[in-house]
């Protein structure tokens, strides 16, 4: 029997999966599926965690999440813009930022803003406690990011949108407010949205600023009910509730591609 | 008062000096077409009109406010005058009705009755009255140009400047757009046009200009400059244009070494 090519690149193409099976049946013959359920898997420790790990835990870490992003997306746009001003300070001003957040630790600008800031001013408290704190503690970080990919998006839509703007009469600013920005946003959405989705994921930080019983985040709230239950179930309960948030908005995401894509 | 009157204009991008002192007055009324090879200045001047580029030296008035001033309200200046873009340029965010409006609207504060009223008018116009509620990806290139021709109109400029408004558009598209052009120019629009349309220039221009390296080389009426023309530069380029059939294997690049 002669191997042709396309006999070839069939046998090939069988092993490739017979290599998968194996491995798969491998994996869980060898696996110890009563310790597994037993550490990761118990339903009591599970259900101990509800309602709280959704009404408490899985609500703030959303708060913190739209908090932050709301406060990062403002002054995203307030550096996008001054990135792309005429005025040279401001362009300098907004690179020094962009350049310094991006390269710090969020868990470094969260300590700064928990504690540094209070310290040097004692007399003076950021507003909203906790809420305050996480706000602009994550959201100067996420600022950063934002006023990139807003840049972009602004610097994506053609020159001659703000040319027919202008020969229409309009200044710049409103050229930039009814024309530029709304078809900015449209691009940057999809960016945005994984924005929210990294934003949601570090507010599993927020736990070193210590929060109370009210202000718990999944992370945190995991992790005391592991050390309670000395069982870490929670930490798979914690998982599956991020994925609760995150998986739809990169659903979202993907399908914003897809149509960007289409209309192009 | 002349439309356009336009003296001794420089404009120079870096090193490379793209209008090297061009003379002309556009008279109320005219329609004055600019021909000639890219690269000859002749966008660049249109856009000098409305400042779009800053001439570098020169002046240029637009029915008598000198807009090269520095205290000139450019934005006021530019209410007055239209402009068709080679590339459309529709708001692609808006709908037709949209694009025709927003400028109405926020330029002029004209009410959403009045400005609909006027948007569908222009619309009717220019043949599109039933694409009020598309997205201008939704249009094909000729109506798309169309729609932009009405969103000129809408803001009732004394004055329209086309930059090669055909140029970007499916050759079985062009002659919607040039008849709406036409339409304008029987209604006594003073028009400058930027454009390759010989056809179009010779049958509606009052005067052709004919641009070479940043300066003009000649013009005049149409049956002159392209009857009879005076300069060996328009020769050529008339030739290339209107008979590319026949240009010999001798005469390429011959228009570069000049």
């Amino acid at each position: 029997m002669t191997l042709t090519p396309r006999r070839r690149r069939r046998i090939i193409r069988v092993a490739g999966y017979v290599v998968f099976g194996l491995a798969l049946v491998g994996a869980i013959a060898a696996a110890d599926w009563g310790r597994l359920s037993d550490a990761f898997f118990r339903s009591d420790v599970a259900g101990s965690m509800f309602p709280e790990a959704i009404t408490v835990a899985l609500r703030n870490t959303i708060v913190y999440t739209l908090l932050a992003f709301v406060f990062g997306l403002t002054l995203g746009l307030v550096l996008a813009l001054m990135r792309l001003s005429s005025i040279l300070p401001y362009r300098w001003f907004a690179t020094a930022y962009i350049e310094l957040f991006r390269g710090l630790p969020a868990l470094l600008v969260l300590f700064m803003v928990g504690y540094g800031v209070p310290l040097a001013f004692p007399d003076r408290e950021i507003p909203g406690g906790v809420y305050g704190s996480v706000t602009v503690g994550l959201g100067l970080t996420a600022a950063a990011y934002m006023a990139e990919t807003i840049r972009a998006g602004i610097q994506a839509v053609p020159k001659g949108q703000l040319e027919a703007a202008r020969t229409l009469g309009m200044s710049h600013g409103r050229a930039m407010v009814s024309i530029v920005l709304p078809q900015a946003f449209r691009i940057v959405i999809p960016p945005l949205t994984n924005e929210i989705i990294l934003l949601t994921k570090d507010t599993s930080l927020v736990y070193v600023l210590g929060v109370t019983s009210t202000t718990i985040e999944l992370t945190k709230f995991a992790g005391d009910t592991l050390n309670t239950k000395v069982n870490p179930t929670p930490l798979v309960v914690a998982g599956l509730l991020y994925l609760v948030i995150t998986l739809p908005l990169s659903q979202l995401v993907r399908g914003l591609e897809r149509r960007a894509a289409r209309e192009r | 008062m002349p439309a356009i009157e336009i003296t001794a204009l420089h404009k120079s991008f870096g090193s490379l000096e793209v209008l090297r002192g061009i003379d002309l007055t556009v008279a109320a009324g005219e329609v004055v077409c600019v021909i000639g090879p890219s690269g000859s200045g002749k966008s660049t001047l249109l856009r000098c009109v409305n400042l779009l580029e800053g001439p570098t030296s020169g002046s240029i008035r637009v029915a008598g406010i000198e807009v090269t001033d520095p205290d000139c309200d450019i934005d006021a200046v530019r209410r007055g005058v239209g402009m068709v873009f080679q590339q459309f340029n529709l708001f692609g965010h808006l709908t037709v009705r949209e694009n025709v409006t927003i400028a109405q609207r926020r330029v002029l504060k004209r009410s959403r009755a009045e400005a609909d009223r006027i948007a569908a008018e222009n619309l009717d116009r220019v043949g599109l009255a039933d694409k009020a509620s598309s997205y201008p990806a939704q249009l094909s290139g000729g109506q798309q140009q169309r729609v932009a021709i009405a969103r000129s109109l809408a803001m009732e400029p004394q004055l329209m400047l086309f930059d090669e408004p055909t140029s970007a558009l499916d050759p079985e598209l062009v002659g919607e757009v040039l008849a709406v052009m036409r339409g304008l120019v029987a209604d006594g629009m003073t028009m400058l046009v930027v454009t390759h349309e010989m056809a179009f220039a010779r049958e509606v221009a009052s005067r052709v200009v004919f641009m070479d390296d940043g300066v003009i080389v000649e013009q005049g009426p149409p049956v002159e400059v392209f009857g009879k023309p005076r300069e060996e530069r328009t020769r050529e380029f008339l030739h290339r244009v209107l008979e590319p059939a026949r240009v010999s294997e001798s005469e390429i690049g011959a228009h570069l070494t000049d």
